[in-house]
């Protein structure tokens, strides 16, 4: 074991996965494989309707059946029916409506809570659904946006009198003016619909007292234990400190499981009351019209440029579908994109407004990439518009604009500082792993030949903003929470290593990058560090995982507090071995006198006597532990180029991506083989929306694609082998160099293949095509350009 | 979703499988591989109160030679009827398609008897058995029955089998002309848009003969029998083509998510070329 030391523990090694196993052998402790006794479950009478009154609503039926021990309906339920949590007001005239966990007189989306039994068992609760009496009064459902914002329109939300929940503007420089100095103006209107995150686990959530003390514990299939506790206090009024969260295996979240969600909320409450486990695991059925959904933005873009192409302003005008409710960051969401519309490029101005719409549908929030997929959807998508409008290559165009590498740090018209990237050398990498100049040659041939198989190239050049995030940008976003990150690190007196994290991963691939952060600095085996999270009771600080922060702000705070361990050992070691610590050397884990090697003590050992506390120097207090909380000193901005090259069948309107390369730079990498599969699951969610994902609703607001047998999530069978490369070019605001990955691949590729969908069919006379490019609507578009309509 | 309680029976003769069905009364359904009825259950759209497993019937299981024809036994997996010589050499078109039918694992408990008595009208075993001139033997209180492919499928998953009826086995004429199932769908696991199945006799470069079958083109899947009577004589693409294009007359496509109507025709009409000249090799 010890002999990998050499080998494996060392930054930047593609060491193989600790987590793997246990998740391959089925060693896994899900949520739902929780059976505590005595548990009562609970099932979910859901609203069909996505408006209506309620006009009757009579639980008393299923108290009457085998097995069913309460039931309620929100009037039963009183002062334990919640108050589902936004943490983000953005504006300070923002409409935030109250989110009851079971509906009240008033239903706003199909799937709203209206009533639940807890039964001895899932079947008897679930048969005991069919005893409760319930009746609506059907009202007009609102599910265009645009339509939600006319005057008349029906109301989501009665009381605040508007559908509009808030407008948030962001004027940077004088855009009329670069309008008005510009040869050339492009306008879109791009549809990023609305996607279901679909994580293979479905949500569950398990909460019991405790007995011995006040303490409820809860699992919950979550991403975010320590933000849960806190607003599980703050909505229940349970005690934070008789609280404890854990997110035991998770399979996947995707942002779906950054939420605190009614079903945490009911079954917190119901076990104190109850006084006995309550647990509910959702179906697959309930996961697709009760999880959150992701985009579903309306995207008014304008850019203003030169003939020769130098852009001089953008606009933006969004409209935000917010869905029915205000959950935990929906208002937010597109907030994080506004920043990134500009992206890679320089120009003077750049003028943003979004406007938030309430809808009868499932409430948004974050989903991979969360706002910046959009933003970069859109700003990829008009740049080519731009290059096809002025006859320039599309990626001539591009380098045209883009900061160079040389410019860095580059403050830019959105008011972020990028700290360093080198576009020009990802897109030089891409473009040889590509070849670019023979697939244009391809192309040429089969336009000329009049080929019924087309074959486009699509680029994306992206930059996203991720790394959640400085706490003071936050609250000057009005963000109620900060962004530091927390680490423990702790060597044990048999000298084992405990990483104590606050972030929590999901499938991430934590537990193997922050063993080898620790091990770079601690010199001890990776086998020989147990990296300990999610769970309040057990790492009680943290702010959780998502938006590419954990190792961008979770694994400084592991630099750091290991280095502080290194520092206090060092004076211990320094005391048994009789020198100054000033004449220590720490190499390969172990103390060394200067000059003199075989005068040392090895971790473990000074570890063993911080234990025994025998002879330690005066002042230094026993056990061997350090901590660190850190906040980071900006955002991280990743950066890369995607390309690719699909067929487009212009009798069927099949797409078939053919070849698939990405160079992406995410600074320093921990583990390239944990940062590869990043950007593979990445690359396939956003090529996904692409060409298959998209939540569709009837005018009524019933979603049709509440199956997967209508909901097409692609698999390894319908993509082709990705083709991934990277640079390096360390962020200089992060210790470690590091940036983040996680949302990187579902940000760059959605453009990427809409752009080459386009690129294959321009000649036609197609100058977009709407997503999912299914392919009937791709064949449609071909038959509207052959029309000569638009 | 759970479904509701019902009581699980599993016999070893059809006699008995009968008898239970009849004994469970109009709730009473089989059970075959699961894979169509579970959903169903699941989503409580049939709450039958006997589910009748037939999986232990030797003679619903397997494929065996009867000279002039194969028979496969109603309750054997997708996956023996598709990796099965006999289907390999004797009705290949009925490999081609069941390869298509969702995945691996799914192939393995679904049963292509299970498929053929659902009739759901976007499966694809259908069409290729009415290409192959199938015929279907069917037991019931009264005895037994054999139903013609052109009898067999009725309407929306309905079928020449009754309630009280078990579908025990299926036969298909030995066919060694060339063949080939094509489907269009979204996904590698999706079900079909629309669905070609095609086994064409091509003596001297010229079509002689040809029976198409189409999936997802009406509440049945049913023979392009137009196209049929235009491909005898044809020699080249051209002529396929031209055929290709009566792919829509006479059905009755429907709109979904994936496709309306007119898209669905022009898809059968595409699909229908590429279909026969895969299996014409024209
Ligand atoms: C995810 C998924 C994807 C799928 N994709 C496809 C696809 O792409 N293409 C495709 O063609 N199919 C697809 N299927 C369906 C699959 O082919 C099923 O196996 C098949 O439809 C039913 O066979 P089964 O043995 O499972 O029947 P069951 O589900 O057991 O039964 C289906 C129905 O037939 C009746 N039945 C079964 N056997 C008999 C019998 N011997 N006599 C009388 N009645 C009987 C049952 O009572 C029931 O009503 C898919 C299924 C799933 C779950």
């Amino acid at each position: 074991m010890t002999a990998a030391l050499e080998t494996d523990t060392a930054l930047g090694k593609p060491i193989r996965r600790k987590e793997d196993a246990h998740l391959l052998h089925g060693q896994t402790n899900w949520t739902d494989n929780i059976q505590l006794p005595g548990t009562v479950h609970m099932a979910i009478l859901r609203s069909p309707m996505a408006h209506a009154k309620i006009t009757k609503l009579d639980v008393s039926g299923a108290l009457k059946q085998p097995g069913v021990v309460a039931a309620y309906g929100a009037k039963e339920l009183g002062d334990l029916n919640g108050g589902v949590p936004c943490v983000w007001p953005v504006t300070d005239d923002i409409k935030m409506p109250a989110f009851p966990a079971l509906a009240i007189d008033k239903v706003r989306q199909v799937g709203d809570c209206v009533a639940v039994v807890l039964a001895t068992s899932v079947a008897a609760a679930v048969d005991a659904l069919d005893s409760i009496v319930v009746s609506y009064d059907q009202l007009p459902a609102v599910t265009d946006m645009e339509a939600a914002l006319e005057s008349g329109s029906a109301l989501v939300h009665d009381e605040i009198e508007t559908n509009a929940c808030y407008v948030y503007k962001m004027p940077c420089g004088d855009y009329e003016a670069s309008r008005a100095k510009a040869d050339v103006v492009v306008a879109r209107r791009f549809i990023n619909q609305r996607l279901i995150p679909t994580f293979m686990e479905p949500r569950s959530v398990v909460a019991a007292p405790m007995g011995m003390s006040d303490e409820i514990t809860i699992w919950s299939s979550t991403q975010i234990p320590h933000v849960l506790r806190v607003l599980l206090a703050l909505v229940t009024g349970i005690p934070e400190n008789n609280l404890r969260v854990v997110a035991p295996d998770v399979g996947g979240g995707f942002g779906g499981k950054l939420q605190c969600y009614r079903e945490e909320i009911l079954v917190t409450n119901l076990a104190k009351k109850l006084g006995r486990p309550v647990k509910w695991t959702e179906t697959r059925s309930e996961n697709m019209v009760a999880t959150h959904h992701g985009r579903d933005q309306i995207q008014d873009i304008e850019i203003a440029a030169t003939k020769d192409g130098k852009i001089l302003g953008l606009k933006v005008t969004l409209l935000a579908n917010m869905g029915a409710y205000l959950q935990i960051i929906t208002p937010g969401v597109p907030l994080l994109g506004m920043f990134m519309y500009p992206a890679i490029y320089k120009m003077d101005s750049y003028d943003f407004t979004c406007t938030g719409v309430f809808t009868n549908k499932t409430p948004t929030d974050a989903y991979r990439g969360a706002g910046r997929p959009e933003s970069t959807y859109a700003i990829e998508r008009i740049v080519d518009e731009l290059a096809a409008e002025i006859g320039m290559e599309p990626m001539e165009l591009r380098k045209k604009n883009w900061i160079k590498h040389e410019e860095f740090p580059f403050t830019t018209v959105a008011g972020l500082t990028y700290d360093t990237g080198n576009y020009e050398a990802a897109t030089e990498k891409a473009l040889a792993m590509f070849d670019y100049d023979g697939l244009r040659a391809e192309q040429a041939q089969r336009r000329a030949a009049g080929d019924p198989v087309q074959l486009g190239i699509g680029i994306s050049t992206f930059t996203e903003m991720c790394g959640l995030a400085p706490s003071r940008t936050l609250g000057a976003l009005k963000y109620v929470a900060g962004g530091w990150e927390h680490c423990t690190v702790r060597a044990l007196p048999t000298g084992k290593i405990e990483v104590v994290t606050g972030t929590s991963p999901h499938g991430q691939g934590h537990e193997t990058a922050w063993s080898q952060i620790a091990s770079s600095i601690l010199g001890v085996p990776v086998e020989d560090i147990e990296v300990i999270h999610s769970d309040t009771g057990r790492a009680p600080y943290g702010m959780d995982t998502y938006g590419s922060r954990s190792l961008a702000v979770g694994g400084q705070a592991i630099k750091a507090a290991s280095e502080r361990l290194v520092e206090k050992a060092r004076v211990i070691a320094a005391h048994q071995l009789e020198c100054s610590a000033s004449d220590l050397e720490f190499v390969n884990g172990s103390f060394q006198v200067k000059g003199d090697p075989s005068k040392s003590q090895a971790l473990g050992a000074v570890a063993f006597e911080a234990f025994t506390a025998h002879n330690l120097p005066p002042g230094v207090e026993p056990t061997l532990q350090a901590e660190a909380t850190i906040d980071p000193e900006d955002f991280s901005y990743p950066h890369g180029t995607h390309l690719a090259a699909l067929e487009v069948d212009t009798e069927t309107g099949q797409v078939k991506l053919r070849k698939y390369v990405c160079v992406d730079d995410v600074g320093m990498q921990v583990n390239p083989m944990i940062v590869e599969g990043q950007v593979h699951g990445g690359v396939a969610q956003g090529i996904a929306q692409a060409l298959f994902e998209g939540a569709e609703y009837d005018d009524d607001g019933n979603l049709l694609t509440a199956s997967l047998a209508d909901y097409l999530i692609p698999s390894a069978a319908d993509l082709p082998s990705f083709e991934t490369g990277s640079t390096v070019t360390p962020s200089t605001t992060h210790p470690l160099g590091t940036k983040g990955v996680g949302e990187a691949g579902a940000i760059a590729s959605t453009p990427a293949i809409i752009n080459g969908i386009v690129d294959a069919l321009r000649h036609l006379g197609v100058t977009d095509v709407a997503m999912p490019a299914s392919p009937q609507t791709v064949w449609r578009t071909i038959q509207a350009a052959k029309g000569g309509a638009k | 979703m759970i479904p509701v309680e019902f009581d699980y029976v599993k016999v070893t003769s059809i006699e008995q499988a009968l008898a239970a069905l009849k004994s469970g009364g109009e709730d009473s359904k089989i059970i075959s591989g699961g894979q169509s009825l579970l959903p169903v259950l699941r989503l409580r759209m049939a709450e039958p109160s006997v589910l009748v497993d037939c999986g232990g019937i030797d003679e619903m299981l397997g494929v065996r030679d009867d000279g002039d024809s194969i028979t496969i036994g109603a309750a054997t997996t997708h996956h023996g009827v598709m990796s099965n010589p006999l289907v390999q050499k004797h009705a290949l078109l009925l490999a081609q398609a069941t390869a298509t039918v969702a995945d691996p694992a799914i192939r393995h408990r679904g049963t292509t008897g299970g498929a053929l008595a659902h009739a759901d009208p976007a499966g694809d075993i259908p069409a290729a058995a009415l290409a192959l001139d199938t015929s279907f033997v069917i037991a019931g209180p009264g005895g037994r029955r054999t139903v013609a492919a052109k009898d067999f499928f009725l309407d929306y998953f309905t079928t020449a089998v009754g309630p009280d009826e078990i579908l025990v086995s299926f036969s298909i004429p030995k066919c060694d002309w060339g063949s080939n199932y094509s489907k269009f769908n979204r996904t590698a696991q999706a079900w079909a848009i629309v669905g070609v199945a095609a086994v064409v006799n091509v003596q001297g470069g010229v079509i002689k003969e040809a029976r198409i079958g189409l999936t997802n083109m009406a509440p049945t899947a049913v023979r392009a029998s137009t196209v049929e009577a235009a491909l005898v004589g044809a020699a080249s693409p051209a002529d396929i083509t031209a055929a290709a294009m009566h792919a829509a007359d006479g059905t009755r496509a429907t709109s979904d998510l994936h496709a309306k109507a007119d898209y669905r025709e022009h898809l059968a009409r595409v699909i229908t070329a590429r279909a026969v000249r895969a299996a014409s090799g024209i």
